[in-house]
């Protein structure tokens, strides 16, 4: 195991959804682990638990049972302010539906989180604008979310995600609703980020847009099937080759 | 935390860019709020209009009539004549303690002429007393004076319907003119101001003559049709009843009083039974101003329950982004006190404006009663924080996400 720091410990995971007579299980016992760093996609078809998963690790929902560490907080007991208070410091939220304020100006956006972190005026100015320019739109400060296009939303999704230095970016189908050539655009911010040190964990169900992590983790019926790094399925395909030409 | 200036100023900044949504929510407050003001507002001022106008009529007035009190029964018919101008003579000399004025008066219709107009009204024998004691006020010329009266000469003053009637105009003024009643001339010597029907008789379409030549000339009679008396105030009037009861019994020789040749009956009572019909209107304009302030409430409540709940997703991300459970209520809660507020002052200045212009168009009295404003406010605005502060309390006590996927 790597000796860098834990941000993500999962154990024993399950996430049972209850309807009248009904039992749906979401997230069947599933334990791993991501440590600072890492930039991984988890995939898997629709209805395999990944968004129930993903929900999790960021601290909109609560698991059944099981334990969920972040960044060496255990978060399965904490009451509705305190995740409040974990989600606005630890975790940076993109969202397929990028989920910015409407009629909002992108600066006012990217200033949202830094609010409820009670950080002094000025500087959140400074920081959204610092950001702002990072992904490329310094001259959309005072435009509104509907006044630009998806990839420019996504950016500014980004920019909010991270003026908090978060311990963890999570994405949830970043490039679901965009265009192919902005969706790399998104992908090369991404693994800039990631260069840079930040820990990046991404729901796709798209082989390309994944192909882009370091590792991946497959999900199906709330079983993590196959947990694998870049290095791993670099050195399996040559095998595959290899024994193709023996 | 955000701070509460910052918070405010946050919160006019959302209002401000849904415009729309805001202006709608306004709207609604502004209607629920002027409505009320606006009705309750014109049914006091309907209500003290119809009060004054039977006050005009004079509420210390006593009216002794000739005949029994038993008015109802076969005697109405004849023409009784048990009142004479010695009884009302009398009755000014007599000097009681709770009467301050005396006016005998004889009144009965007649055709009246003036050049090629002609109308039928009341001719109202009366002394100079007669204005004092009915609150008629003279709009030009002058009253009949006691030398009118002692000199039986030929003048009339005239109602303002008796003026449109005769001169075309109730703004001619016919003052010096001559009129012809029973064939006898009159010259005008003044005209009285408008004091609007009262419902049981019409001030205004009447021609007053001093009563000795009313009686001697017009009627030749001997006899009076009532005699008006004044009380001292409105708090003797069964005192003056009474005084003037049993001098009139000793007078007229009558031991039994229930064989009286005399009436006397009271503005008092009139009013009385005025008030009790404006007590219905009062109730009735109750009920109008409860129904509109709970419609109106209703509206309110309609309009902030649906723009908060449009909201949950936007809670949703709010929560997601760190913010906590009282921040948001926080913030809902001052949106919708600064909404409530802005619209409750609109529709306190609308209910009052309209109100003043419903009072102009139809000349009755302004009145604005303070507490149908505040009852109004307070009532719709507490019910549009209550309505603004529980679906954003119910969106922010759920999970973040199924806030985010609320539809």
């Amino acid at each position: 195991m790597s000796k860098s720091k834990a941000i993500i410990i999962a154990k024993n995971l399950s996430k049972i959804y209850k309807t009248d007579d009904l039992e749906t299980v979401a997230l069947n016992n599933i334990s791993f682990q991501i440590n600072e760093g890492e930039f991984v996609a988890i995939m898997g078809p629709s209805g395999s638990g990944k968004s129930t998963l993903m929900h999790i690790l960021g601290a909109l929902d609560k698991p059944t049972s099981g334990q969920y560490i972040l960044d060496g907080k255990k978060v399965e007991n904490l009451s509705d302010d305190e995740l409040s208070e974990i989600r606005n410091k630890k975790i940076g939220f993109i969202f397929q539906a990028f989920n910015l304020l409407p009629r909002t100006t992108t600066l006012t956006n990217v200033m949202l989180p830094m609010a409820y972190a009670g950080v002094p005026k000025e500087e959140r100015f400074k920081t959204a604008e610092k950001y702002l320019k990072m992904v490329g739109l310094s001259d959309r400060l005072n435009h509104t979310s509907n006044q630009i296009s998806g990839g420019q939303q996504q950016r500014v999704a980004i920019a909010r995600s991270l003026v908090l230095n978060p311990a963890l970016i999570l994405a949830d189908e970043p490039t679901g609703n965009i265009a192919s050539a902005q969706a790399d655009e998104i992908m090369s911010i991404f693994e800039k980020l990631n260069d840079e040190g930040h820990t990046i964990v991404m729901i796709t169900h798209e082989p390309d847009i994944a192909e882009h992590a370091k590792r991946i983790i497959f999900i199906k019926d709330g079983k993590i099937i196959k947990d694998s790094t870049n290095h791993q399925r670099r050195r399996a395909a040559i095998e595959k080759e290899v024994l193709k030409n023996d | 935390m955000i701070e509460l200036w910052e918070l405010v100023k946050e919160s006019i900044n959302t209002l401000r860019l849904n415009k729309m949504r805001t202006s709608l929510a306004v709207l609604g407050i502004i209607i629920g709020i002027g409505s009320v003001i606006a009705l309750i507002s014109i049914g006091q001022s309907s209500q003290k209009s119809i009060t004054s106008r039977i006050q005009a009529l004079g509420t210390n007035l006593l009216t002794v009539s000739p005949g029994s009190q038993s008015s109802g029964m076969v005697r109405t018919s004849t023409v009784r004549k048990t009142l004479t101008l010695a009884d009302a003579d009398a009755l000014k000399a007599a000097k009681l303690t709770a009467v301050s004025a005396v006016s005998p008066e004889y009144s009965s219709r007649l055709q009246v002429i003036a050049g090629n107009n002609n109308t039928n009204t009341t001719i109202y024998g009366a002394t100079s007393a007669y204005s004092g004691i009915h609150n008629i006020t003279i709009a030009s010329g002058r009253f009949i004076t006691v030398s009118d009266y002692n000199s039986r000469s030929h003048v009339a003053v005239l109602g303002p319907t008796v003026v449109t009637d005769l001169f075309g105009s109730s703004s001619y003024n016919p003052v010096g003119e001559i009129i012809r009643i029973n064939g006898l001339n009159f010259t005008i010597i003044g005209v009285t101001v408008a004091k609007g029907s009262s419902g049981m008789s019409d001030s205004d379409d009447a021609i007053y003559v001093p009563l000795s030549t009313a009686m001697k000339q017009l009627f030749g009679v001997t006899y009076l049709s009532s005699i008006a008396v004044e009380a001292v105030s409105s708090d003797v009037m069964i005192q003056a009843q009474n005084q003037i009861g049993y001098f009139l019994l000793a007078r007229h020789k009558i031991t039994d009083t229930t064989k009286a040749d005399f009436s006397i009956r009271s503005q008092e009572e009139i009013l009385s039974t005025a008030s009790s019909i404006t007590g219905t209107f009062t109730s009735l304009l109750s009920g109008v101003a409860a129904i509109s302030l709970i419609v109106g409430g209703i509206g309110i409540m309609n309009i902030m329950l649906v723009t908060v709940t449009e909201r949950t997703r936007e809670i949703g991300l709010r929560k997601a982004l760190g913010a906590k459970k009282k921040t948001i209520i926080a913030q809902f809660l001052t949106e919708s006190i600064i909404l409530t507020f802005t619209g409750g002052i609109l529709g306190v200045i609308l209910g009052i404006l309209s109100s003043y212009f419903y009072s102009r168009i139809n000349s009755s009295i302004f009145t604005i009663s303070p507490y149908s404003v505040l009852l109004a406010f307070s009532v719709s605005v507490v019910i549009g924080i209550i309505f603004g502060w529980y679906p954003a309390k119910k969106a922010a006590s759920l999970q973040p996400i199924e806030a985010l996927r609320y539809e």
